[in-house]
């Protein structure tokens, strides 16, 4: 597999930046849906990931719990009884799950309320990021929330906890939008419009330009104010837009520059 | 309704700030509210949105946990020969080992990290039958507590029955290990 293909699996969250690093040492086994893939030598030997749409982590987690047990058929894994599954970061003690949500929060990012949100999530055991472009913005006001704690609580306790949290910010997410839609309701639609417009008639875009700008118009669709953009397109291109897979779709090496400028026609031909 | 501040134009802007707990509201008609925010509203200015974070907070345990103890020696794994200088470096053990050999060290930091040093989840299959039964066990016999301080009797012998049941399997596992 070349270069290519891989950073793109990482754009797509199939493999992370650590086994990437690794390559020579490391293997990925990936299902046809590409919602599994079953980690070799990354930080730990064998790390599974299972991506469902949604909030369906419970769904998620037995997958991957049966995916375990028949690897445990197989192999032996390192099992403490007070430590629970050692792995090699003091950090993924005990249940060794991770369980994160992806979230799309443009309405805390803009009334300014998402510091205040890391520093709550973090006093309940979790962990809040954003996801990291080209530079070292947020793009795209996605960000990642996962259990920080991973010894001590069940996997079933672990799930129900982060699933908690994840509605109240849901709640928060939405009534950040209400405050902005009451106070700035012109603004609002102007800067959503503005981003369309934008989308639809550049010629030159950063990626981290277009994320951001796909974010508020992502937020323009799910409020009901911007009506004829599909989001299965957004989702799309969401992905399509960054370096390795917008080179991969080409089939080629690009330069940043040329990528901004194909960047830019891809979206004109998509929001058409 | 009518805008708080000048009296005359209908109040369409509507902000709520909650601060210290007290909430205050105001009603402003756009003009005045742009006004007070200076004249260039960017889009999200800072508005005190009513933010309830702290509701997170309902429900969970306060986590707790000392901090680790300073390092003594230059201890080394026998295993990987790695020592705790090196973890302390990169942050990654070299083996299973290390949690036995760095014990001393790591178990504060555990601590520190997850509140607790006791797992509660999953078992490996094979070896977990036993620890399994074990846990089972104890969680009965505190139900078994439970039950007899509120005089349910008939619970509390029903319990001690599941306990037993449980006991006999764990010797049975033991003795087939
Ligand atoms: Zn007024
Ligand atoms: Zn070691």
């Amino acid at each position: 597999m070349d270069s290519l293909n891989r950073v793109s699996m990482v754009e797509k969250h199939l493999i992370s930046m650590n086994l990437l690093k690794n390559y020579d040492n490391a293997a990925v086994i990936l299902n046809k849906e590409e919602n599994v893939s079953i980690m070799i030598n990354e930080e730990d030997h064998i790390r599974l990931q299972v991506i469902y749409p949604g909030l369906k982590l419970k769904e998620a987690y037995e997958y991957a719990s049966r995916l375990d047990d028949l690897i445990e058929e197989r192999v032996n894994f390192a099992f403490d009884s007070k430590l629970g599954y050692l792995t090699s970061c003091p950090t993924n003690l005990g249940t060794g799950i991770r369980a994160s949500v992806m979230m799309h929060l443009p309405g805390l990012t803009l009334t300014k309320s998402i510091n205040d949100l890391i520093s709550t999530v973090n006093q309940v055991g979790m962990t809040i990021r954003g996801i990291y472009g080209e530079g070292s913005n947020i793009m795209g006001n996605i960000y990642q929330i996962s259990n920080q704690v991973s010894l001590g609580l069940s996997e079933e306790e672990i799930i129900n906890n982060l699933v908690a949290v994840i509605k109240k910010i849901i709640d928060q997410e939405k009534r950040a939008r209400e405050v902005i839609l009451q106070t700035q309701p012109k603004e609002l639609e102007d800067d959503m419009y503005r981003s369309l417009g934008i989308l639809k008639y550049a010629r030159l875009i950063s990626a981290s330009e277009c994320l951001n700008l796909l974010s508020r118009v992502r937020m323009g669709v799910e409020m009901g104010i911007i009506k004829d953009v599909d989001i299965k397109k957004l989702n799309e291109l969401l992905v399509n837009v960054q370096p390795a897979s917008l080179q991969l779709i080409e089939g080629r090496e690009i330069e940043a520059r040329e990528r901004d400028f194909i960047r830019a026609k891809i979206l004109r031909e998509s929001l058409k | 309704m009518l805008c708080q501040s000048c009296n005359e134009r209908e109040a369409n802007v509507h902000i709520t700030k909650i601060i210290n707990g007290v909430k205050t509201e105001m009603h402003l008609c756009d003009e005045c509210a742009k006004a007070m925010h200076g004249e260039k509203v960017g889009l999200g200015y800072e508005m005190g949105m009513p933010l309830s974070f702290q509701n997170i907070l309902d429900g969970f345990v306060e986590m707790m946990g000392g901090f680790p103890q300073s390092i003594i020696g230059e201890k080394t794994c026998p295993l990987c020969k790695m020592t705790f200088e090196d973890f302390r470096r990169n942050g990654r053990i070299g083996c299973d080992e290390c949690y036995k050999t760095f014990k001393d060290e790591m178990i504060p930091l555990i601590r520190r990290i997850h509140g607790n040093i006791q797992h509660n989840g999953k078992l490996p299959r094979r070896t977990g039958g036993i620890l399994k039964y074990k846990r089972d066990i104890d969680r009965l016999k505190d139900e078994l507590k439970n039950a007899v301080s509120k005089e349910e009797f008939e619970r509390a012998a029903k319990i001690r029955d599941e306990i037993k049941e449980l006991e006999m399997k764990l010797k049975e596992e033991e003795n087939r290990g």
